[in-house]
């Protein structure tokens, strides 16, 4: 593919503009929050052509924004923002993906690395034996007749119910783990059916559950709100998303919004950004069954998180009282969501769609948990399976600027078949366990493809993400063993 | 006479997409599926036993692609089917019938290589004349 060489301005360090008159039919410019040296690869990866193309989006606001961690995607580039006015303005099922609340969780722990080491190779065994992973996996769970409307109306809430995780865990989940306004009649039945079988599975591609260790505080006093303490304690991430349902649920509501484009006269330039109006009863339907599909999603991570703490508290020998396990967090990286922002200096209800970003919303926004709201929201960034990982809190300037979001991951940056040319699954295997981490995976190829070299280094996101003011850094993690689905 | 390439892969950051052809657009979507299930599963061990008649509506052309090859994707969800031969006996531009034959996946003796979460309809080309087509993957 030729390099892109449309226009880019340099607003500052970390910011980079694409003017409006780039391409005829963008309503707003674009901006790519990154750093000079990240710059050539953007640009080589032609992501900033898809920028472009979601400023064509009726309705939309200020910026079509892209987060340091920006790739090539399908339609919207990954790392993408865009908001919509709720009044005139547009939903995107492609700005949300197929991946619908694809997202992740950090549990602490009283633990600490010398105490999970010699015991690390049981306790990923363990994990991969708790968790059914892999493509194709099927749950533990046998939901009754209907129970899968439930499991889309009360999300996380439906798995505790059934006994998996705590109460306080929906506390401290992203929307409580419960999106209200959800209609299942919207939810198709073949989006049920290919649910229903799946529910508490990780899936496979990047989808992992890993044990870190606090490598470095920045914000102690930040950091210890969060319940992250000391150099060394131990941690876990669930990494997944909402399976074949969610996958069911963007390709129905896609083939609709092609159909809903021609009766509103809409016109995108790539088919995948096909959308309808928030108002329409295309664009509610859409909502109504997204939801039910995070919900899903949420409900997914919440019972995989139960498997985690038992497995670990049975390897560890030790109660779970004792080892803590409290939810920090629980993020997602793939929504639409109608949220209250300033817009030039007025408040706007608007359709923020976030493919591969997180919500990053500031100390005092009513929206997070009580615990946080004099820190900031905790925002998690999964590096790649190799490399580091990053606790960040929520900024104003974040509220300000990018409709309170930022980056969600490392971002891909070399594609999963040529990374398959380059490494066999065990040379990775190998070169991970000669720097500490023990891995477990479904499939060998799989692991190939997720070799850390196919992945931006997610410091330097980070850094972006920081420098720029769009969150700040609390914690870093440094992983020691992944189950990668 | 040359054997005619069914279908070859192209590159793409985040996505794996397919270039099918057939010198017609039934034979150019029978080998999109087969592409597609390659990505998912080595198919040299996967047998026949099974077959499914799978019927699929769309508004034209590009939409009857993206629901042909989603469709498939939700018999591997519900029922674990790897397909591998596809005789497509009806086609239309916004209708086609086919049959479909493969079997369970087993892990004893079958090999899944990659999730595929969806076709899209990023990129998506439909070649009348060539008989072609390309679809890039959601995976």
């Amino acid at each position: 593919m030729p390099e892109w060489s449309g226009k880019l301005e340099k607003v500052d360090e970390f910011r980079w503009r694409i003017p409006r008159d780039y391409k005829p039919g963008m309503r707003v410019p674009g901006l790519i929050y990154a750093d000079e040296g990240m710059l050539k690869q953007i640009v080589a990866d032609r992501a900033p052509e898809q920028v472009a193309n979601v400023a064509f989006l009726p309705g939309i606001v200020n910026y079509s924004l892209a987060m340091p961690d920006i790739h090539w995607g399908y339609g919207f580039a990954i790392g993408g923002v865009a908001a919509m006015r709720v009044s005139d303005g547009v939903v995107s099922p492609g700005g949300v993906g197929f991946d619908i609340n694809c997202g992740v969780r950090i549990m602490r722990t009283n633990i600490t690395q010398n105490e999970v080491k010699p015991k690390i190779k049981e306790l990923i065994d363990a994990l991969f034996y708790a968790v059914p992973s892999g493509m194709g996996s099927k749950g533990k769970i046998k939901l009754r007749s209907g129970e899968i409307n439930d499991v889309l109306t009360k999300g996380s809430r439906w798995a505790v119910e059934r006994g998996y995780g705590r109460p306080e865990d929906l506390q401290t989940t992203e929307e409580n783990g419960e999106m209200k306004e959800v209609n299942t009649d919207y939810v198709s039945a073949r989006a049920k059916e290919r649910g229903t079988p799946q529910v508490g599975t990780l899936g496979s591609g990047n989808h992992f559950l890993e044990v870190g260790v606090i490598d470095e505080i920045y914000e102690k006093d930040i950091a210890k709100v969060m319940g992250i303490d000391d150099i060394g304690q131990v941690m876990l991430y669930v990494h997944c998303g909402s399976r074949g349902l969610g996958h069911q649920v963007a390709d129905d509501y896609i083939k609709e919004m092609v159909r809903a484009m021609q009766k509103y006269g809409i016109q995108v330039p790539d088919r995948q950004l096909a959308c309808a109006p928030v108002n329409s009863p295309e664009g509610k339907r859409y909502l109504t069954a997204m939801r039910g599909a995070a919900n899903y999603a949420w409900a997914n991570r919440q019972c995989i998180t139960h498997w985690v703490r038992e497995a670990f508290c049975r390897v560890m020998g030790v109660s779970e009282k004792e080892a803590g396990l409290e939810l920090i967090y629980d993020v997602t990286h793939n929504i639409a969501k109608i949220e209250e922002h300033e817009v030039e200096g007025v408040k706007e209800s608007l359709c923020v769609h976030r493919k591969g970003a997180t919500r990053a919303f500031p100390p005092g926004h009513p929206d997070i948990p009580g615990k946080y709201r004099s820190v900031g929201q905790p925002i998690l960034i999964p590096g790649d399976m190799g490399r580091l990982s990053y606790v960040l809190a929520g900024t104003e300037r974040a509220m300000k600027e990018t409709f309170g979001s930022t980056c969600h991951g490392a971002g891909r940056m070399q594609s999963r078949s040529a990374m398959k040319k380059r490494f066999s699954g065990r040379d990775v295997l190998r070169e991970l366990e000669s720097r500490g981490i023990v891995v477990r995976a479904g499939s060998m190829s799989g692991l190939a493809e997720e070799a850390p070299e196919a992945y931006k280094d997610v410091e330097s996101v980070v850094n972006v993400a920081h420098g720029a003011g769009i969150s700040k850094k609390v914690a870093r993690t440094r992983p020691i063993a992944v189950v990668k689905g | 006479m040359p054997v005619m390439k069914k279908y070859e892969f192209i590159e793409h950051t985040s996505d794996i997409g397919l270039r099918a052809y057939g010198g017609t657009l039934s034979k150019a979507f029978a080998n999109a599926a087969l592409g597609m299930f390659s990505i998912m599963a080595e198919l040299k061990n996967v047998g026949e036993k099974e077959s499914r008649r799978v019927e699929v509506n769309a508004d034209d052309i590009e939409g009857l692609i993206f629901e042909w090859l989603n469709s498939l994707l939700y018999y591997f969800d519900v029922e674990m089917l790897i397909f591998k031969r596809f005789d497509i006996i009806e086609f239309e531009d916004t209708h086609l019938t086919a049959i479909c034959y493969g079997e369970p996946y087993d892990s004893s003796h079958h090999r899944l290589k990659m999730g595929v979460k969806s076709a899209t309809y990023h990129q998506l080309e439909v070649d009348r004349e060539a008989g072609s087509v390309q679809v890039i993957f959601d995976v």
